[in-house]
């Protein structure tokens, strides 16, 4: 086939774009990936009891904003990453943001602390079990997720899934703050990070062959 | 054909005028013909396969530019994507076979000017299942119009447009592994 016929065929009938597809496809991929995420934490984890007394606690919103922040430079990043040549500019440097600022208060609380009190902001209660349980609230969103990029174009694969990956592993945590009742900075800067790793590393792992177009 | 004028080709071509569109095509395939001949210099044989893969994949696509967004930075992005699965896959098919006598390679005649492919898109087409390939027929070599399509398979116009959508997908899919 000549390619002036090919030009010619692809041109033929094509009709307008639906503009904003990106942003449609992630809103739809977001809202029904979180609600998963609710679902499985009800379900299987249930909301943390104190919860009404919690909210009137500081350390629960300085939690909260943590990884919500975390949420929304993914979200940037995977977007970016979901579009042929576009550059990252500042995702990179407002995912390290948060990550710093909590390291900062860890570093702040373990220095104030004696060492038996440091082990408890670090271990907490439950940190054998943090890191899997938001890596199991992260399936839903990560598969919306890949199922929103698989519409778009991402060019760099492994970046790409990685993205995916801390998307879900982000979101997965959000939700699961409603079920957890760390709250303790140098818990979530280590063991919250983990749990939103654990997806990002299967994203990096498996983009190249679920994201190839 | 400047950038400038090939983006604003694309962006009245994506608001729905094909004229535009098939103008933006034309331009872009000269453009992707010696930006890929730059890089498979050995192996010219190669580029107007890549070029009509790429336009596909380009087609296929069109929905992730992002108006604000640089025209040269998105197409490049994509023409070497498509141009790094296809070195991958023939490493992969070379380590399979023998690789060409240098003496051949030497004397193989290569023609950098023509516009005609080895894989033949009508040949893959054929391939699709009747329920992707006369809504392409009809809408994109017919010049009919979906309404028309529609009355004529007896399909919905939406299952047309989704039926040609799902058949382009699935040619330049087959377009890359043929």
């Amino acid at each position: 086939m000549r390619t002036n016929d090919l030009v010619l065929m692809l041109a033929t009938g094509a009709v307008a774009v639906e503009p904003n597809v990106a942003a449609r496809r992630y809103a739809t991929a977001m809202t029904l990936g979180a609600a998963g995420a609710m679902l499985l934490m009800v379900m299987l984890l249930g909301v943390r009891t104190d919860l009404a007394h919690a909210i009137f606690v500081p350390q629960f919103w300085i939690k909260l904003g943590f990884v919500a922040c975390m949420v929304a430079a993914s979200l940037l990043l995977a977007l970016r990453l979901s579009r042929p040549g576009r550059q990252l500019d500042q995702a990179p440097a407002l995912l390290a943001a948060p990550v710093l600022a909590i390291w900062i208060l860890a570093a702040v609380a373990l220095i104030n602390a004696t060492p038996l009190q440091r082990v408890s902001l670090f271990l907490g209660d439950t940190w054998a079990v943090c890191p899997f349980l938001i890596a199991m609230l992260s399936v839903p969103v990560f598969g919306s997720t890949i199922w929103a990029m698989r519409g778009l174009a991402p060019t760099r694969l492994r970046l790409a899934g990685a993205a995916a990956g801390l998307l879900a592993g982000t979101t997965g945590a959000l939700v699961y703050c409603i079920h957890c009742p760390e709250m303790e900075a140098p818990f979530l800067g280590f063991w919250y990070l983990l749990g939103m790793l654990i997806p990002t590393a299967v994203g990096a792992l498996s983009g190249p062959r679920l994201l190839r177009w | 054909m400047s950038a400038e004028r090939l983006q604003g080709l694309l962006i009245r071509g994506l608001d729905g005028d094909s004229q535009a569109y098939r103008e933006f095509l034309s331009g872009l395939s000269g453009y992707l013909r010696s930006f890929l001949m730059r890089r498979l210099s050995s192996l010219p044989d190669e580029v107007e396969d890549l070029v009509q893969e790429s336009l596909l994949a380009i087609h296929n696509k069109r929905h992730s530019y992002d108006r604000k967004q640089p025209l040269t930075a998105w197409v490049h992005a994509i023409a070497k994507y498509k141009l790094v699965d296809f070195l991958r896959g023939r490493a992969i098919r070379d380590s399979l076979n023998t690789p060409l006598d240098e003496e051949d390679a030497f004397f193989a005649t290569s023609n950098v000017e023509a516009a005609e492919a080895h894989r033949d898109i009508m040949k893959l087409l054929e391939q699709l299942p009747e329920k992707q390939r006369m809504p392409i027929i009809h809408t994109k070599l017919e010049g009919l119009s979906v309404e028309e399509a529609a009355k004529i398979t007896g399909m919905s116009e939406s299952a047309i447009k989704v039926s040609v959508h799902r058949g382009m997908k699935a040619l330049a899919t087959m377009l890359g592994r043929a």
